[in-house]
């Protein structure tokens, strides 16, 4: 059987997803379905000061009304921050309490303040708008720059900081800097973005009395680590009475990786009111709380020799983790920020700061890429300014301060098990013509256009990741993965994995993988996940994991399958087991016609005995069954590396800009579809110039959220893009058997700063994401203006 | 969504009789729809005049174009006698919305509804169409009085707008790149008369630029307009673009 692995094998899970048969949690309906429809603030930050809920609960069709009192009263616990972070002085970070229905404070437009349940979801609405909440109304804090030195949000946190983090040698990066021929420095804002899931978050909890279980059903990348934090932390019910279900899940790009208060307080309240209650975001709700990403404030410098060797990095960043410490959003702007800043190169001193502040706005959390596009466009612009201050090719400084020999152990944190940078780069250059882009150039100023090309070399760390290091550094979970692998008696495969599939393509993947590894047809494996009672425990998919961690399971697993399954062979073949070897589902006798299908020896295994025609006794002191269970906690992050030239043409008169050439070489190890990574990149690359160029998050002053739809914020379609012509290099990943390494984020971590070199080298003048049309149409009239001047 | 009367009216005559201050007559839906869902609109009586079938339709005689108000704009946008008699509006239709919208939304609801940002306001101001109600004739100019206001009373039902042919026209936008609504659009036309130069999305309200107008009236060339300046003054101001940005696209389009 030809080796499945390495093919462009078409998605399983399409055809289900393509004609409207997925099952979404919003499909789900329970016998006795109430409906909830929550109460969310209006005003950014105030002071709740009574909450009125006589007339709502009156009102047609309400089941109950339920409020922050009534949430403590039950002593449910609140929503966790699941990274501890250590300021630089050495002192634990600050948190907010932050509990699932607000009780004294609101601190963001769209904090739950309680919550309406009917039988109906328009009644449920309308009797929202009877809940009475006197609010005092307080000033809030918007912009992540003031945050310091604005109005305390929180009694016991002064300068709303949550963090002072540093990361690497002040001391050596001075000296670095002292020994610099020129200091290039950049102040960039990363800007805000709204992940926007094609599926808005749901939730559907029921529960029964008589058994005292509850069943969530969620929107969740992740129903395990559901499960214990509301089982744990919120202390809604044992985790042997909570099943968590993620079925179909249409996308979540970081934003599902966690419980939100709103599963939370189904789930309570089912259990409260012994009835299913099911919430469904409306896109506005999507909007205002869902977490969102990115919205850090920059300054970077980058020490040089005047022949363009790097001699140190200073990263100075202010992040904004809006009014609460997310899951993960401690997390995002430092581990996966700070160590990826000195970007792929040789950087012999460094350092990174980041000061977190809390602000009145939705929580900030993991967002595809999660601290490495943060850190990825702070270096690349700064790489890109050193280039052209220092009158060198882009490519050419990139090159010079590559590192060649691997494993490479970087100056920050991480030990680079492979790579070929310097491949990547000129792959690109070949595929992207970067020779004739001078050609091009002219052919756009012919037609009034200005044509600027921009780099990008990055690396990120993903694949996350060990467990012992991601604790050490503060982690509140282990990150390892698990597999199952249970052959059914006839002989086909089901696999349960830990992670979780939103759109990745694991039914496919996973399925690929392991038919190469028993041999089996891929028609007879079965993916199954999602549900917290079928699999064994797992922690989900993000952070380009799945595959390495999650998919190196799914081979251990089968190993063990195997090894099974040659001492069962060696007992129906009466041989040793050591002369039985297994290829392509068979085990095998050297030198001999003996053999035995993986089928047959699962049929085996499931009739242990004599029976008819049936002769399979197993060996002595083996269980019968098959079916093997792996953990897989990997040695070391993957590591992805690339390439990416783009090209924009900009039109002076109206300042719209538009990529008009975008060429991608990436390196993710050894590639399992084709297809999947393809489509990975590709939706990738249209998050990244969607920063770039049209997404952005804007609060008004007083804290209202301005885009909080379609109608203002920007979500790019297929117009905006051109085709993306990709290339691959491999360098295997060592930390894994597959050699895999993640490919999920890496189109969004390097198309921002790719994105704004080109605008930068097309209009002359540095200018900050999003590079929308009258930004640039006023960059371009202020050089001008100012080159009349002069 | 609250709850509302749903009538399906049989003629113009009965949809006029059903409505009162709280209703609201349903074509496309385009924005009515949306506006109830979001809460931001409620009505008691939701009155659908898409089953009147002398509502809709497009006719060609001699030096107008006649278009019934529940025809959708993909109708316009693919009616072969239009594209010859009047392409540039044909092109207009074509670039609202997306493809569910032009399916569904219809001339005589945009021009009702007279959002500040929509196309076909610009069309009826620049082709000197005349609105035509069930009971009189509006004359654009008098039609588009402010933001989302125009001068037709209650119970009054737009029949058809009746357009005339121009010599040459344009339009061109810059769309807003999230909702795809004008940040600025101009529709130039020239009739035997003169020349109309009406922009959309740059104020509160359509409006015919008179010195734009009267320069191109003179002189019908890109050249004519090089020095003169477009005073951003009364123009819209917000997270997309500001005043100066739209003065500027005003000049670029025209």
């Amino acid at each position: 059987m030809a080796s499945l692995v390495g093919s462009r094998v078409e998605r399983k899970e399409d055809k289900k997803l393509l004609t409207g048969r997925g099952k979404y949690t919003a499909d789900v309906n329970f016998i006795h379905q109430t409906y909830a429809y929550f109460v969310r603030s209006p005003h950014a930050r105030a002071e709740i000061k009574k909450v009125d809920i006589s007339k709502a609960s009156k009102a047609p069709g309400v089941v109950a009304v339920l409020t922050g009192a009534d949430i403590a009263n039950d002593k449910i616990g609140g929503l966790i921050a699941g990274w501890r972070i250590k300021s630089e002085d050495g002192s634990d970070m600050k948190v907010p309490a932050h509990p699932p229905l607000a009780n004294e404070s609101v601190n963001y437009v769209g904090d739950h303040v309680a919550v309406v349940i009917a039988e109906s979801l328009d009644e449920a609405r309308s009797a929202a708008d009877l809940v009475k909440v006197d609010y005092k109304i307080l000033k809030a804090v918007v912009k992540t720059k003031d945050a310091m030195d604005s109005e305390q949000i929180y009694k016991d946190i002064p300068k709303n900081m949550c963090f002072d983090w540093l990361l690497g040698d002040r001391a050596k990066v001075k000296e670095a800097f002292e020994k610099a021929d020129k200091v290039i420095k950049i102040d960039i804002i990363n800007n805000r973005l709204i992940p926007n899931a094609m599926e808005p978050r749901a939730a559907n909890a029921d529960y029964n009395p008589s058994t005292e279980e509850i069943t969530l059903y969620t929107t969740s990348q992740n129903p395990h680590l559901a499960r214990i934090i509301i089982s744990a932390f919120n202390g809604v019910a044992p985790e042997n009475k909570l099943r968590v279900i993620a079925p179909d899940v249409g996308g979540g790009f970081g934003s599902k990786i966690y419980p939100y208060a709103e599963e939370v307080v189904c789930s309570w309240a089912a259990k409260k009111i012994e009835r299913p209650v099911k919430w469904v975001a409306d896109r506005t709700e999507s909007f205002l709380s869902d977490c969102h990403g990115r919205d850090h404030v920059t300054h970077a410098e980058l020490a040089v020799k005047n022949d363009g060797t790097f001699l140190g990095f200073k990263n100075e960043t202010i992040a904004n983790i809006g009014a609460y410490a997310s899951v993960f959003g401690t997390v995002t702007p430092t581990y996966l920020f700070g160590p990826c800043a000195t970007g792929v190169y040789k950087m012999p001193a460094a350092y990174t700061n980041v000061k977190a502040v809390y602000t009145n706005t939705a929580p900030v959390d993991a967002y595809r890429g999660a601290g490495r596009p943060e850190a990825t466009y702070t270096i690349e612009t700064l790489v890109e300014k050193a280039a052209r201050e220092l009158g060198m090719d882009p490519a050419e400084i990139r090159m010079k301060n590559f590192p060649t020999e691997f494993p490479y152990q970087q100056t920050l944190v991480h030990s680079v098990d492979s790579g070929d940078y310097n491949a990547g780069l000129k792959k690109v250059m070949e595929l992207g013509e970067y020779e004739s882009f001078e050609k091009r150039k002219k052919e756009s100023e012919s037609r009034g256009k200005l044509r600027g090309i921009g780099f990008c070399t990055y690396f990120e760390a993903c694949g996350i990741a060990p467990s012992p290091v991601v604790m050490m550094l503060g982690c509140g979970i282990g990150l390892w993965e698990s597999a199952e692998v249970r052959f059914n008696p006839t002989g086909n495969v089901t696999v349960f994995t830990g992670s979780h599939s939103h759109g990745q393509g694991h039914d496919t993947t996973f399925a690929q993988i392991a038919a190469d590894q028993l041999g089996v047809p891929i028609e007879s494996i079965e993916i199954a996940h999602g549900d917290t009672d079928k699999g064994p425990f797992g922690y989900g998919t993000y952070g380009s994991r799945s595959l390495t961690v999650g998919g190196t399971a799914i081979v251990k697993a089968c190993d063990k399958i195997v090894a099974k399954g040659k001492r069962v062979a060696a007992k129906m073949l009466e041989v040793n087991e050591d002369e039985v070897d297994f290829n392509n589902g068979e085990f095998v006798v050297a030198k001999s016609n003996k053999k035995k299908t993986i089928g047959e020896v699962a049929f085996a295994c499931y009739l242990p005995g004599t029976y008819g025609e049936v002769k399979s006794p197993l060996p002595d002191g083996e269980e019968p069954g098959l079916k093997e269970t792996s953990f897989f906690d990997p040695a070391n992050f993957s590591f992805p590396a690339g390439s990416h030239i783009c090209e924009v043409e900009v039109d002076q008169d109206t300042g719209e800009t538009k990529v008009v050439k975008y060429t991608a070489v990436d390196d993710f190890g050894t590639i399992i579809n084709p297809l999947i990574v393809e489509g990975q990149v590709h939706g990738g690359l249209a998050q990244g110039i969607g920063q770039a160029l049209y997404e952005n998050c804007h609060y008004d002053n007083s804290g209202q959220l301005i885009t909080a739809s379609y109608m203002d914020y920007t979500m790019p379609r297929a117009d905006n893009f051109t085709d993306f012509n990709l290339g691959f290099t491999c360098t295997p990943a060592t930390s894994n058997p597959l050699g895999t390494k993640g490919c999920g984020e890496a189109g969004a971590i390097a198309a921002p700063p790719a994105v704004m070199n080109a605008v930068i080298d097309a209009i002359g003048t540095e200018i900050s994401m999003p590079a929308t049309a009258e930004k640039v149409w006023t960059a371009c009239n202020k050089k001008n203006k100012n080159s009349e001047a002069a | 969504m609250k709850i509302f009367n749903y009538h399906s009216a049989k003629d113009v005559k009965e949809a006029s009789k059903l409505s009162s201050s709280r209703s609201a007559f349903l074509a496309g839906g385009m924005t009515t729809i949306p506006s109830m869902k979001l809460g931001l609109a409620s009505y008691k009586d939701i009155i659908n005049i898409k089953g009147i079938k002398k509502l809709s339709g497009i006719k060609i005689s001699g030096k107008k174009v006649t278009i019934g108000s529940t025809t959708r704009h993909a109708e316009v946008a693919n009616s072969k006698e239009i594209k010859k008699a009047i392409p540039s509006l044909s092109a207009l239709a074509e670039g609202i919305g997306d493809p569910q919208v032009r399916n569904r939304g219809t001339i005589g609801g945009s021009i009702a509804n007279n959002d500040p940002a929509a196309d076909y306001p610009s069309a009826c101001i620049a082709l000197n169409a005349v609105i035509h109600t069930n009971n009189r004739k509006i004359d654009a100019e008098k039609f588009f009085r402010g933001m989302f206001e125009t001068s037709l009373k209650s119970g009054e039902i737009i029949e058809s707008i009746e357009f005339a042919i121009p010599q040459k026209s344009s339009y061109q936008k810059y769309p807003n790149p999230a909702s795809r609504y004008a940040i600025v659009g101009v529709y130039v036309a020239k009739h035997k008369s003169g020349v109309n130069v009406a922009v959309t999305g740059a104020k509160s309200c359509v409006y015919n630029d008179k010195n734009l107008s009267d320069i191109l009236s003179k002189s019908f060339s890109a050249d004519a307009i090089n020095n003169t300046k477009i005073s951003a003054s009364g123009m819209n101001s917000d997270i997309h673009a500001s005043a100066d940005y739209r003065a500027n696209m005003v000049k670029v389009f025209c």
